[in-house]
């Protein structure tokens, strides 16, 4: 099925006409109400006009998540806030969070995309979607379910957790489609084959994942203990939320919108633009957002674009899955957790932060962190009770700043490894 | 008051015998100890023979080491003669933050080490009702 076959299945040249059409006027339109833009276009001796070729984004200067917190929360909009219908946010690296905006006309677009995301995974007006991503700030929740009734599916906005009532509801209602995390999904069917109900009485056919990496492996294990099938959906708030790719039945990437947002592969350490094919971050500029455009945004995420023709008929370029990161972000139950985070929050314990680690793993379906902390004379008390009630604190904070539930261990001074001075503060262990 | 040492140590094998070893090496005697722990951590204290080449040695090794003053008290080895002291300090509304016993007695009485919250006032009441205070040389060599 595809929503949108003009925009879906354009031939490259026309495509390619189109980008550099809508880039030109997206140069135009944040030199103008950007002063940022302005001044780093400027920099660079860019004059709106000087864009003649889809090339030429490959003089224009990056943007990177530290832009985006010096100007918060609102100074990188494009548009009054009388323009602005809605704003998300994710979490920050430093307890501010990244705030995006949204005028009207984004909206209709968010769901356009999303709806070409949802035809990709066989929803449409016949289809139950049980929604369990987060509502609120978080772009997952609300990003899906004005895609899915843009599609004309039946909506069911659960938002995330409350397992037994998902599954409940689930049964009730003839949920066809679910949209979550996928160790969400992992989660699900895991208490399903706990509670001993019935499979059968479920009519799950199809889940649209995302919000964190996962692999082909992880794929098939939803998909066999489900009994349906799973495509891989991709977004991020700063670009849009989800719906800015997602996978076909043909299996062979995921199908990037590029009519809204144009991906680049680039080196991560020196920003040179990479081939077609070549594996590197990918960066991304959006065309028609008018709250919040970005200009070459580099994602950090690590993969590889395609632009063979794929076997649905689409025309559009496809990102492999993500395999990596070029910072130390990890993700964790859905949540951006930054390494510099957590150090800020141990910073308010002491004067200076001491060493820590974060290790994730992966406890039946459900991920877990676990934050060690060396523990400094500063912190050292020699009563059980006062070091317990320091991992309490800790906890509170972390759950506080970074929004997620961490378990915390005191550990003695020099047992966290270092390399050059500097300790490593991931260690991820998940097989995903 | 008595030099304790206090010791950070994480629930893992082989710590504590580190630690016992570093004191034989160095010839360091431990006189009292008690172990504190929760399910990841425990908190090691020590009275030993000479508390400041301990702390300075531990920490060589990498130990997270403190020095902490307690109080050590002599009462009657018999039945109720540490409740005897005990009641002393609860009627003065001094909590005992922890306790541990000495190994072995000096003539009849039995020596306890007790860690209070308000140090100042629990001493004195204690001396005030006749309760016998351990000296500092005492508790390193008796």
């Amino acid at each position: 099925m595809i929503w949108n076959e003009h925009a879906e299945c354009m031939p490259r040249e026309d495509l390619e006409a189109l980008q550099l059409r809508r880039l030109q006027e997206l140069v135009v339109r944040v030199y103008h109400n950007v002063p940022f833009y302005r001044k780093k276009l400027q920099a660079v001796g860019y004059e709106p006009g000087d864009i003649t070729s889809l090339k030429d984004i490959e003089e224009l200067p990056f943007t990177t998540k530290q832009d985006l917190r010096d100007n918060y929360p609102f100074d990188m909009f494009a548009v009054p806030m009388s323009e602005v219908v809605r704003v998300h946010a994710s979490s920050g690296t430093t307890g501010k969070p990244t705030v995006v905006g949204y005028t009207r006309r984004d909206l209709d677009i968010w769901a356009e995309v999303t709806a070409r995301c949802l035809y990709m995974a066989n929803t449409d007006r016949k289809g139950v979607i049980q929604i369990a991503y987060g509502y609120g700030l978080f772009t997952g929740g609300l990003g899906l379910h004005y895609g899915a009734e843009k599609v004309g599916a039946s909506v069911i906005p659960m938002s995330g957790g409350n397992t037994e009532k998902q599954l409940m509801l689930m049964e009730d209602f003839g949920s066809t489609t679910l949209a979550c995390t996928p160790s969400y999904a992992l989660h699900l069917v895991e208490s399903l084959e706990k509670s001993g109900k019935d499979r059968s009485k479920f009519k799950l056919k199809y889940g649209i994942f995302g919000a964190e990496p996962w692999s082909e492996r992880m794929r098939k294990q939803i998909e066999d203990r489900w009994g349906i099938k799973a495509y891989d959906i991709y977004g991020l708030s700063e670009i849009m939320g989800p719906g800015v790719a997602c996978d076909c039945d043909v299996r062979n990437g995921l199908h990037i919108n590029e009519d809204h947002f144009y991906p680049e592969i680039i080196h991560p350490e020196t920003g040179a633009a990479l081939p077609r094919g070549e594996k590197g971050e990918l960066v991304f500029t959006t065309f028609t957002k008018e709250a919040f455009p970005l200009i070459r945004y580099r994602t950090r995420d690590i993969t590889t674009l395609h632009d063979e023709p794929c076997a649905c008929g689409r025309t559009t370029v496809r990102m492999e899955k993500i395999t990596g990161r070029s910072d130390d972000m990890i993700i964790v139950r859905g949540v951006n957790v930054f390494p510099t985070q957590v150090e800020s929050v141990l910073l308010e314990f002491g004067e200076t932060a001491p060493h820590y680690q974060l290790i994730v793993e992966r406890e039946g379906t459900l991920d877990k962190l676990t934050i060690e902390v060396e523990l400094s004379p500063a912190l050292f008390s020699d009563t059980v009770t006062e070091l317990s009630h320091l991992e309490r604190r800790i906890f509170h904070r972390v759950d506080s700043v970074l929004g997620i539930s961490a378990d915390i261990k005191l550990v003695e001074p020099f047992s966290i490894p270092r390399s050059e001075g500097k300790s490593k503060r991931v260690i991820d262990k998940r097989v995903l | 008051m008595i030099k304790q040492i206090s010791l950070f140590l994480e629930n893992k094998k082989g710590r504590l015998a580190h630690v016992c070893r570093a004191m034989g090496e160095e010839g360091i005697n431990i006189r009292a100890l008690s172990i504190a722990d929760s399910t990841d951590f425990g908190v090691l204290r020590l009275i030993v023979d000479d508390p400041q080449k301990a702390e300075a040695q531990l920490k060589e090794r990498g130990f997270l080491v403190t020095i902490t003053d307690v109080i050590g008290i002599k009462v009657a080895d018999r039945p109720g003669g540490l409740a005897a002291a005990l009641d002393l300090l609860e009627t003065a509304d001094v909590s005992v933050e922890y306790m541990y016993a000495f190994l072995g007695k000096c003539g009849d009485r039995a020596m306890v080490i007790l860690r209070l919250n308000d140090a100042a006032k629990g001493l004195e009441v204690l001396k005030r009702y006749g309760i016998e205070i351990m000296e500092e040389s005492e508790a390193y060599n008796f």
